[in-house]
């Protein structure tokens, strides 16, 4: 039962995590290159800018709910298996998701790359 | 991408890193937390590690929306996984832990993944996601604001 909870708190922790990557990642490619924003106009404006996005928003609500969702999970698995399984596949997800949500050009370059780094955030666990 | 951009990418991967390097410091300090004495989690917020920490945590997130700003979230995660790598040197030479042969394997698989995507084009979104953006009027209004 314990091992359903654990795997139940990862299931949620890279659901709401990949939402929040991508809900962030929209938000920001709408506000723009905020190098160039920067040029025009004061931090002041850019910062209110970003936080006026509602997917901006969106997207800080969903990390809230990864954060205290990896809280729950640790306090049921252990943190060897949570932060890890968690990390790795969300680096996944976040590939599958930018691909169909964001329409990101996710080549085979990038997929390679989004395993390996999830394959090695599992053996930095280990 | 230029070398100012490349400077963002470095900070996503240095302040994420040495924000949880002294957030891990600073608990130890703290002791465990459990769920039945919250407030000695706010307690913990006076630690200068854990302030610190904080600090470099809200620099990382800077970056990071920085960096989403002009560049594929496919591009951002792996190129900025070179963080894993310093925070296990971190963790071994400043913090003195035990990195096994199995991490460095790991963090050599990291480092692979991050060339991979560096060396590509960091945005690739298609004009048909750009042309979603209301990005024309809010634009117009924030050129008001000058």
């Amino acid at each position: 039962m314990r091992h359903a909870y654990t795997w139940g708190a990862i299931a949620v922790i890279v659901l709401a995590s990949v939402t929040g990557d991508v809900l962030l990642s929209r938000a920001m490619k709408q506000v723009g290159d905020v190098g160039e924003l920067r040029k025009r106009s004061s931090i002041l404006s850019v910062v209110a800018r970003v936080l006026q996005n509602p997917f901006f928003l969106l997207g800080i609500v969903a990390m809230a709910v990864a954060f205290f969702s990896l809280l729950f999970g640790l306090s049921w698995g252990d943190v060897s298996l949570v932060a890890p399984a968690s990390a790795s596949l969300t680096f996944v997800g976040n590939a599958a998701a930018a691909k169909l949500f964001l329409h990101e050009r996710v080549d085979r370059r990038r997929w390679m790359a989004a395993a390996l780094v999830a394959c090695g955030v599992v053996l930095l666990a280990g | 991408m230029t070398f100012r951009k490349y400077l963002v990418l470095a900070g996503v991967a240095l302040f994420a890193s040495v924000g949880d390097s002294m957030l891990s410091r600073g608990m130890k300090d703290v002791g465990s937390v459990s769920i039945h004495h919250l407030q000695s989690l706010i307690l913990a917020v006076l630690n200068p590690w854990i302030a610190g920490g904080i600090l470099f945590l809200l620099a990382f997130f800077a970056a990071y929306m920085t960096a989403l700003s002009w560049a594929d979230l496919t591009y951002v995660l792996p190129a900025t996984s070179i963080g894993y790598v310093l925070l296990a040197l971190i963790a071994k030479f400043v913090l003195h832990e035990q990195v096994t042969l199995l991490r460095w394997l790991g963090i050599f698989l990291i480092a692979v993944g991050v060339s991979l995507v560096a060396g590509g084009p960091a945005l690739t979104q298609t004009h048909a996601a750009h042309e979603q953006a209301p990005a024309e009027t809010e634009l117009a209004s924030l050129g008001g604001e000058r």
